[in-house]
């Protein structure tokens, strides 16, 4: 054994176990998000318990399992439990997640397993998607039609059929109050800056004042129309409501126009779940977020994103690759360019939240002040540009991303052999030439790499943004069909910011916890997609140049 | 090769030229002068960032500026009770202790108008005392026992769009003169203080005695008429020789000073006066000058004739609140008179010789001094908005302006422990905002300082061993094609949003580690020992069975192993928990260690970031060894020594300067890491070690809290200061850690 000690196998092990540490935790989290994550859409069995409480009352529960843990006897019985017949040393407790927020106070309640007479799977419960209050489950017992009670046959399609009115009636006056409400408010705010305006310059003359006026007359006018026929709509909308028996044996009546979709999740067989669960990743990556960001989707999230991403993109590749160019091909060699290099690569390393500070300091508050100042002093003392925005941000992260994109770039450019150049520049073309025809094409996957983990750092990166211009709920994307379509001021919000803000800063953490697995997912398998993307272009060149270079 | 493709000779200039390609070379000189100012304006953008920082960070270490403006000639052979000035420093005022109130116009340094406060017939002014700055108010004592309360007021009006103020004076009980003595004496060295309900007065009488007159007004319910109720009572204990009395602004403290002694009267009752305490101010050689309270009337100032001030506050101790000397500062001269600010705590002196200094108690900053050859100073005053100053010198008003931004930030204010009013001591305290208006901020960053060093030295405590023995194991004993597949998989997690492990760390991990403490301790113990085991049982194993399991796969072997261990170690967790800490670990820490648990606590933090810290470095340090010019171990291993020895006194002792420099960019990071320790931690300002506590760093502390400051507040600039060191001190360690490889670099290509 001391033999064995000394010839120092044993620690050669001892390393050997640190990787597969790391190993563990790295799949162990990715596994733990994409589980977590997916099975969020996954339709669970709806339960119907018999229970008995500890004073004896019978009472039935409706809901579906959310967690499940071990519990040691003795501590439930220092909390005050009693238990009748002995019941071994621990006890399972069921989270039962019961819905019908607005009836029974907790939507979410441990039980015991002690207290549980029965469990039984009734086919007929119906989960009820709803606009408001998150899901209610339930047995539909009748419809009411505009008033009337009816009682058919064939309850279920009667109720599928009145929810599809319902839900197309919700998505007119959606797109109405989205689409013209919405312009014509723009519009008419574009007046009263444009009056403003003339005010400031002191040439509001009388035309110019009954030319706004009657512009503003006809929008007025307009808006009325519409707003008559959203009413209508939102009125047709609710005409319908559904008569609901819950768990406590009451009949509880329901508007429809709050009833997005209607499931009977214990019907459904494994393609049927499937199915459901593909419907339920569609909606989650295309629809708004409701509740206070605790239910439906994440589009605008993903669209801030991306879009965000874009912006910066583009801001920072041309920058990137012109510093990267000048520091292989045109600085001299010298102590300069080596600490210009050495703290290009330490501005890399440097905590993105200072990039943040400098980003409100500097862009916001300087540079959007005075672009306030000069070009929009109609709406002061309403900032436009002067205040957080989705600019600013993709102005902050491109300058957080630029060490990353001039690195790669410089990589790919001193693998490019020396002869190419000088066989280029003695057939006689010029160094731009020679540059522009030869070494960027060259080097333009190594440009890609570059560009590409910059896009995922500046997708993960969200403490800059808390402070240059993202927010929990934008009213409101970057795009839109107003002129000029593109709002480069306005706020957006962003996956990250999603997580931490849900996550941390929502009323109901337990309940919107699987949707931030969900949102944490999939930024993860972005950002995962686009550095692997990123590795294998690199290799991809590195072979290539290899070969280039015998 | 080398001669061949030589910068083209004058023949071929000539020949791109006489090609009439005169553009071409235009275009590349174009090119040329594009590529190099892009270049450089790309580096001029990065610098800027540390520029930008210092420039807003630069101006809260600037000192105070103090400017004359304009002096008017005053004609009251009066002294001054009270000088000052409105908001807008247009018009100054001077109240006489005969109650003459005389403003001046600062424009024209014109009296304005003056006004003599009449008394009822047959009385005069006996004495009169002046309220607290901010309140404007004095009141004037008559020979019959009354008191006649005033103020000076400024209305402001805009006729034909143009500020005009208008000063005025508002008595608070309607002109009329109120009763304070029910025996009609005259009082002498009044002292006074009004709010809406509630009046003191302290007076003396012929005969030597201190008399305090309390008047509480209570609101009749029917009439809603407010009725006064009169108290009166003796002081007892006073002293002989009264040099100056003042009374605290809630009514509650009355001080006399006498021969270099403050007798300090607790008068909340005022029934039951008591002397609370008798404080010597006797310094050797000085004589007390001036005793006066600080904005806030916790804190007395008190000043000597060799140019000493004291400031003393109410400490809590065994005898109760007691004042108690807490800093001094030092002016050079005999100081004639002292003001303080209507809000913050600053304070003016002035000396015999008119000399100005400018200082503020807590920052201990001495923040403007000159001598502006002022002759017989008289009575200070600043303006509401801190931005004037009235100097009463020489039969003149002087206006000064103030320009006085941050004289809260002072280095010892941010770095060492300050004594601030109302603490039982010294001490380093974050608490930027708060609900109340009198509060001053208290911006040491020291606690965050701390905080952040506590979360990087935990999370490198997890990280380092870790990754530097898992870099090893990869780069010198794994098989290329495990390598290819395990470095990148590792490495992909630095692309991980911190984002996401803050909030796994937050919301998942905390509270697993939370149930399952005894768990986490057995993984920490059984890790080792199994691996170990395992590794001794392979020892063990029959060659034969060594031959079907390939050596290379050691690292895959473990995962079974480990992964085993894991489970067993949460699995047992419950039941250890019974049997060692009464089922409760959190309690038994609590209750019978003695130590505070926060469910979001450093070992949470220590985890997660060590996570985010791992392929940072990992990555380098992996590389640093695996670049270790192999004929180095080779020849090693040829003369006799076994791999480990090879590697702990060859491949590492040549890496180590790489692995240095991998620390180094992880601890960077670790240092500058937001999301998760916001996400992870509570966010408090603790300055402790406990690995069972919070800690709030200088990074959170500004995705906190920036969002909310002003612009151009101490505070925003304290933050950008944060920012700043942030900045510094990540870029320092990169440097090192930059240079570091470069050299390392070097060093094995000539190897």
């Amino acid at each position: 054994m001391g033999k064995w000690f000394k010839s120092g196998s044993p620690w050669i092990w001892m390393t050997s176990g640190a990787v597969s540490v790391c190993l563990i935790a790295v799949l162990g989290l990715l596994l733990l998000i994409a589980w977590r994550g997916l099975s969020y859409f996954w339709p669970a069995d709806i339960y119907q318990w018999e229970m008995k409480s500890q004073q004896g009352e019978r009472y039935t529960l409706i809901g579906e399992v959310y967690d499940k843990e071990e519990v040691p006897t003795e501590r439930l019985i220092a909390a005050g439990h009693k238990f009748e017949s002995e019941v071994g040393e621990n006890i399972t407790r069921y989270l039962v997640k019961t819905g019908n927020r607005e009836f029974v106070g907790l939507d979410f309640r441990w039980i015991l397993a002690t207290d549980i007479i029965s469990r039984s799977k009734p086919n007929d419960i119906a989960v009820i998607e709803r606009s408001k209050n998150g899901d209610f489950y339930g047995y539909p017992v009748a419809i009411i039609e505009d008033g009337k009670r009816s009682t058919s046959q064939n309850i279920e399609a009667d109720f599928e059929s009145h929810i599809d009115r319902a839900v197309e009636l919700n998505d007119q006056a959606l797109d109405l109050q989205k689409g013209v409400i919405g312009s014509i408010n723009y519009e008419l705010e574009n007046l009263r800056l444009k009056s403003r305006r003339y005010e400031l310059d002191n040439a509001l003359t009388d035309t110019r004042k009954a030319e706004i006026d009657a512009a503003r007359a006809k929008l007025n006018a307009e808006y009325q129309v519409v707003e008559k026929e959203f009413f209508a709509l939102k009125t047709a909308a609710g005409r319908d409501a559904v008569v609901i028996r819950d768990m406590r044996g009451e009949e509880v009546t329901l508007k429809l126009d709050s009833i997005l979709d209607v499931t009977y999740a214990n019907r459904l067989g494994v393609m049927g779940k499937i199915g459901h669960w593909f419907i339920g990743v569609g909606k989650f990556v295309s629809d708004d977020p409701r509740e206070a960001n605790t239910e439906g989707g994440v589009f605008p999230a993903i669209f801030g994103t991306v879009f965000m991403v874009m912006l910066m993109a583009v801001i920072v590749t041309p920058f990137g690759v012109i510093a990267a160019i000048y520091l292989h091909e045109y600085a001299k060699k010298g102590p300069v360019t080596k600490m210009i290099r050495i703290a290009v690569i330490n501005l890399a390393g440097v905590p993105s939240i200072v990039y943040g500070v400098f980003g409100l300091g500097f862009f916001v508050y300087m540079f959007g002040g005075t672009l306030d100042q000069l070009f929009y002093p109609e709406a002061l003392p309403a900032p436009t540009f002067g205040s957080p925005g989705v600019i600013w941000s993709a102005l902050t992260l491109a300058i957080l991303t630029l060490p990353v994109v001039i690195v790669s770039t410089e990589e790919g450019l001193s693998r490019i052999p020396s002869s190419v150049r000088q066989g280029s520049l003695a057939l006689g073309a010029t160094k731009a030439e020679t540059l522009w025809r030869i070494i960027i094409p060259m080097a333009s996957p190594a440009i890609m790499t570059g560009l590409i983990l910059a896009v995922a750092r500046a997708a993960g990166e969200v403490a800059p943004l808390m402070l240059v211009g993202v927010v929990k709920l934008a009213p409101t994307l970057p795009i839109d069909m107003n002129f000029p379509f593109v709002h480069l001021e306005r706020k957006f919000m962003h996956l990250g910011f999603h997580i931490y803000d849900v996550g941390f800063q929502s009323p109901n953490v337990e309940a919107a916890r699987p949707l931030v697995y969900a949102t944490s997912f999939l930024l993860v398998s972005v950002i995962v997609a686009l550095n692997l993307t990123a590795i294998g272009v690199r290799n991809h060149l590195r072979e290539k140049y290899r070969s280039l270079e015998h | 090769m080398e001669t061949q493709v030589t910068q083209p000779g004058p023949a071929a200039k000539n020949l791109l030229i006489n090609n009439g390609s005169s553009r071409r070379a235009i275009k590349d000189k174009a090119a040329q002068i594009g590529v190099t100012v892009g270049g450089t304006m790309v580096f001029v953008a990065l610098l800027l960032i540390f520029f930008y920082l210092l420039y807003v960070v630069k101006p809260i270490f600037d000192s105070a500026e103090v400017a004359p403006v304009v002096s008017a000639e005053f004609h009251d052979s009066q002294p001054a009770l009270m000088v000052g000035s409105d908001e807008q420093n247009e018009i100054m005022y001077r109240v006489s202790q005969l109650g003459k109130v005389d403003f001046y116009d600062t424009h024209t340094s014109q009296l304005l108008r003056s006004e003599q406060i009449n008394t009822p017939a047959g009385t005069h002014v006996v004495s009169s005392s002046a309220a607290m700055p901010s309140e404007q108010r004095f009141a004037l004592g008559l020979n019959n026992g009354q008191v006649i309360i005033a103020g000076v007021e400024f209305g402001v009006t805009y006729p034909n769009d143009k500020r005009l103020i208008t000063p005025r004076i508002r008595f608070a009980n309607g002109n009329e003169a109120l009763t304070v003595d029910p025996l009609g004496r005259a009082l002498d060295r009044l002292v006074f203080d009004y709010s809406s309900d509630k009046m003191s007065f302290v007076y003396q009488t012929d005969d030597k005695i201190w008399h305090l007159s309390r008047q509480e007004g209570e609101e009749n319910m029917m009439t809603e008429e407010v009725e006064w109720v009169a108290y009166n009572s003796i002081i007892p204990d006073s002293p002989v020789n009264v040099q100056q009395q003042l009374m605290t602004p809630d009514q509650r403290q009355l001080i006399l000073s006498s021969d270099n002694k403050l007798f300090i009267y607790d008068i909340r009752d005022a029934e039951a006066v008591q002397l609370s305490q008798v404080l010597s101010l006797a310094r050797a050689n000085a004589k007390v000058t001036n005793v006066t309270l600080l904005a806030g009337a916790s804190s007395l100032l008190v000043s000597y004739d060799t140019g000493l001030v004291q400031q003393y506050f109410q400490v809590n101790g065994e005898q109760g609140r007691q004042y108690q000397e807490i800093r001094s500062f030092e002016v050079e001269g005999d100081i004639a008179s002292v003001a303080s600010e209507f809000y913050r705590k600053s304070f003016v002196t002035i000396t015999e010789t008119g000399k100005l200094s400018l200082l503020y108690t807590t920052s201990e900053r001495e923040l403007f001094s000159e001598n502006f050859q002022l002759n017989n100073p008289g009575t200070l005053g600043f303006s509401p908005r801190s931005n004037a100053l009235v100097v009463e010198a020489d039969g003149k008003l002087n206006l000064f302006s103030v320009s006085n931004t941050h004289p809260e930030v002072s280095w010892s204010a941010m770095w060492e422990k300050v004594w601030y009013e109302g603490y039982p001591e010294p001490k380093y305290v974050w608490q930027s905002t708060s609900g109340s208006d009198d509060f001053e901020a208290k911006l040491s960053l020291m606690p965050l300082a701390f905080g952040t060093m506590k979360a990087a030295l935990y999370a490198m405590l997890f990280a380092t061993p870790l990754a530097i023995a898992g870099a090893v194991y990869t780069a010198y004993f794994m098989s290329p094609k495990v390598r290819a597949i395990v470095k990148p998989t590792i490495e992909i997690m630095e692309a991980l949003p911190t984002v996401i492990l803050g909030f796994l760390a937050g919301l998942w991990l905390a509270p697993l580690i939370e149930d399952n403490l005894p768990g986490i301790l057995t993984l920490l113990v059984l890790l080792p020992i199994s691996i170990l085991s395992t590794a001794f049982a392979w020892h063990k194993l029959p060659a034969t069975w060594k031959l079907r399991l390939p050596e290379t796969y050691q690292e895959l072997m473990l995962l079974p192993v480990i992964i085993f261990i894991g489970w067993f170690s949460f699995a047992i967790s419950p039941t250890l928990e019974l049997a060692l800490f009464d089922g409760d670990t959190r309690m038994f820490i609590t209750n019978e260690l003695g130590i505070t648990f926060d469910q979001r606590n450093a070992l949470v933090v220590g985890i997660a970031m060590g996570f985010a810290v791992i392929p940072t470095i990992f990555s380098i340090a992996e590389d640093a060894v695996f670049s270790v010019p192999r004929h180095l171990s080779n020849g090693s291993l040829a003369l006799g020594a076994t791999t480990w020895q090879t590697l702990t006194r060859v491949v590492l002792l040549t890496a180590s300067p790489g692995i240095f420099s991998a620390v180094m960019m992880g601890l960077g990071r670790a240092v500058g890491e937001t999301m998760i320790v916001l996400m992870a931690t509570g966010n408090t300002a603790i300055m402790e070690w406990s690995v069972f506590e919070g800690m709030r760093t200088l990074a959170a502390n500004i995705a906190v809290e920036m969002p909310e400051s002003a612009i151009g507040s101490s505070h925003y600039r304290v933050l950008f200061l944060a920012a700043f060191v942030l900045f510094i001190f990540t870029f320092f360690f990169n440097t090192i850690a930059e240079v570091v490889r470069q050299r390392l670099r070097e060093r094995y290509s000539s190897l």
